[in-house]
């Protein structure tokens, strides 16, 4: 099922009584989430991520603006009658009842032609914990199981009535390390052979890029930018995405743009042209934001690049130079290069040379991506 | 040996503690047992009859105390279940409205917060015929038409009416406080996944929300038991201290007049009555305790 936002608004009255302004959860939303695929809803806490699970689902009505599942619009249409699956951060299984008596639970409130026989339901039931691989477990209680199994149960109580669009919130934060990247593999499985359109909320930016179909990446209720993960990551739309994704975390420099060169303090590091203002370069010089990605630095003797070394740091497969840099917006930047390659290093400073497919111009005033051409 | 020392030294910060509860619980307790063999003990010269078990039989062969047996457990089979059900109800309602609810909750607890007696008095004014009026409640009936009822001193039924409504009345404020805040203390996330499935309110209640505050149903159901078993004040508040006259007695009630009333200083029957009383309430728990574990589990 496709599902679209048209200008979605949620605002909540501020706790504080004392201000009277709304607190806007989730500012003029507008996407398109194909049919069949697994969304990741990226952004830090408190971005409105879980608010926009919630208006999809339909626990929260927008303040404004509308929803669509296919061409039927569900703005107003209650949860219940939606259709959709959704799974809680918690879990929330219920205590009292058996794994296979909290995935019948739906099931039981199916009425009048729907209405399914002990037996059917039963059946569903052990076809969706097989599923998930938990139908050695549906005698347990909930608290018998371990986290990642309880995980399971939500995705099968969720999955049980075939609902058209599966939520998670946060799916993955309640597990440990290892089982989280193990689950997130099953979930991936699972939304592979259902076919069912999934949407999870993550403030992992590794999670959502590693499994998702496409991301979407939202800061303080607004929408900054949507595609597929490896598209996102090569070219981010702002300064807030470029940093949001990849870790370590993107390099960001104070820079300039003058004569058809961008330079980092004094040193020209980059010839570049034809900047995306209009198609015309630009004669005054234009401060910028400068973002390199860790793997962006090439190792070399008279590259453009000069920092101060601080420390290395090997880590086997690759190794990790920290240093510094006058025009840097942090206090150390973090450069990755393979193990293999060698770092040259004199009197304290290392040279380097940047791939221009991994560095990154933002305006410094709005952080938009700003295009360029170089050599 | 060190350990040994280690060991004294337990017992003898537990020594304040064990020598006063040995001295005003236990032995108290054993007293009791005993006088409750002793036939016609007397206090002054601290000497008896004879021992056997004709304290029992005398107790449960005396009309009063058969009466007060018959109150008693009249009280507690009515009022117990009404009023956790009315509880439940009304803590239903106040977790479910959000204007008002403090003052709603205020004025729920106020029978809690309210002296025995004084409550009393406020049923006098409400039940009791007096040379000048008939009472608000028979005033109220009239309008209907129904013929006034002396509730404190006439038929039976309607003094156990009476008793009945003021028993749940002063109980309920402690229930509704400890079923609210069992109501909120379950988690809203049960009741969202539940609303996502379509759930109706009804399945919702008695699937989800009765049986994840069902160790609180059954603390209350329990100490309601016991509570409804030991009854004495609530009965003097209404009928006078006279409660053998009334025919409204309790079991406690008779313990007590055995001992200090009018025609008391029976500390042998006392002591049999207290017994008889202990136990029922003892096999009641255990059987309120058996079925809780059957039906809570979580």
């Amino acid at each position: 099922m496709k599902i679209t936002l048209d200008h979605v608004t949620k605002r909540f009255p501020n706790r504080n009584k004392k201000i009277h302004s709304d607190v806007i959860a989730v500012n003029d939303f507008t996407f398109e989430i194909p049919d069949g695929k697994l969304i990741g809803l990226l952004g830090p806490s408190g971005c409105g991520k879980s608010t926009t699970l919630n208006l999809i689902s339909g626990l929260e009505t927008p303040t404004s603006g509308r929803i669509f599942f296919g061409d039927t619009d569900v703005t107003d249409v209650p949860a219940e009658n939606r259709g959709v699956g959704l799974v809680f951060q918690n879990y929330a299984l219920y205590p009292h009842l058996t794994v296979l008596d909290n995935i019948m639970f739906p099931l039981g409130n199916l009425r009048g032609s729907e209405k399914l026989t002990k037996e059917q339901m039963r059946d569903k039931a052990m076809a969706v914990a097989k599923l998930v691989q938990i139908d050695e477990l549906t005698e347990r209680r909930p608290k018998e199981l371990s986290g990642g199994q309880q995980q399971r149960v939500a995705i099968a109580r969720a999955l049980v009535k075939m609902p058209s669009v599966l939520l998670l919130d946060e799916p993955l934060s309640n597990l440990d390390a290892r089982l989280r990247l193990q689950t997130r593999e099953e979930l991936a499985r699972i939304q592979r052979e259902t076919g069912i359109t999934t949407v999870f909320v993550t403030h992992d930016q590794e999670e959502a890029m590693s499994i998702s179909d496409l991301i979407v990446v939202m800061k303080d209720g607004l929408f900054q930018q949507m595609g597929k993960p490896q598209d996102v990551y090569d070219i981010p739309d702002n300064l807030f995405v470029a940093k949001f994704l990849g870790t370590p975390p993107i390099n960001v420099f104070e820079g300039t743009v003058r004569d058809g060169r961008l330079f980092l303090g004094e040193t020209a590091v980059l010839p570049v042209h034809d900047l995306a203002m209009g198609g015309e370069p630009v004669g005054e010089p234009k401060n910028v934001f400068v973002g390199i990605r860790p793997e962006g630095f090439i190792p070399a003797e008279d590259g453009a690049l000069a920092l101060t070394l601080r420390k290395i740091e090997v880590m086997g497969r690759d190794t990790s130079v920290v240093a510094s840099h006058e025009a840097l917006t942090t206090p150390t930047l973090r450069a990755i290069v393979a193990s293999d390659a060698p770092v040259y290093e004199s009197d304290g400073i290392v040279r380097f040379d940047i791939k221009p497919s991994k560095l990154h111009l933002f305006d410094r005033d709005t952080e938009a991506r700003i295009a360029f051409v170089t050599d | 040996m060190k350990q040994k020392l280690r060991q004294y030294k337990a017992w003898l910060y537990l020594l304040p503690a064990i020598v006063f509860l040995g001295i005003f619980m236990v032995y108290p307790l054993l007293d009791v047992v005993i006088y409750s063999f002793e036939e016609g003990f007397n206090f002054v010269t601290q000497s008896s009859r004879g021992t056997g078990l004709f304290n029992y039989s005398y107790v449960l062969h005396d009309p009063y105390f058969v009466q007060a047996l018959k109150n008693t457990f009249l009280i507690v089979i009515i009022t117990v279940p009404v009023s956790t059900g009315l509880a439940l109800l009304i803590s239903l309602a106040l977790s479910s409205v959000k204007p008002l609810r403090n003052l709603f909750q205020t004025v729920y607890f106020l029978p809690y917060v309210t002296n025995t007696l004084a409550v009393g008095l406020v049923f006098m004014v409400l039940f009791k015929k007096t040379a000048y009026t008939d009472g608000m409640v028979n005033l109220l009936l009239g309008v209907f038409g129904v013929p006034s009822v002396d509730f404190i001193d006439g038929p039976y039924w309607a003094k156990l009416l009476v008793m009945c409504i003021y028993t749940v009345w002063v109980v309920l404020p402690f229930k509704i406080l400890i079923l609210t805040s069992a109501l909120a203390s379950v988690n809203p996330d049960y009741y969202k996944a539940a609303r996502v499935d379509g759930t109706r309110p009804s399945r919702i209640f008695f699937r989800i929300t009765l049986p994840l505050i069902s160790p609180m149903v059954f603390y209350l159901v329990i100490t309601g038991f016991i509570g409804a078993f030991k009854a004495y004040s609530d009965e003097v508040a209404l009928f006078g201290t006279d409660l053998n006259a009334a025919g409204m007695n309790t079991m406690v009630g008779y313990v007590y007049d055995m001992l200090y009333g009018a025609s008391g200083g029976y500390p042998s029957y006392a002591s049999a009555a207290a017994l008889i009383l202990f136990l029922i309430v003892l096999t009641i728990t255990c059987i309120n305790l058996m079925v809780s574990r059957r039906s809570v589990h979580y």
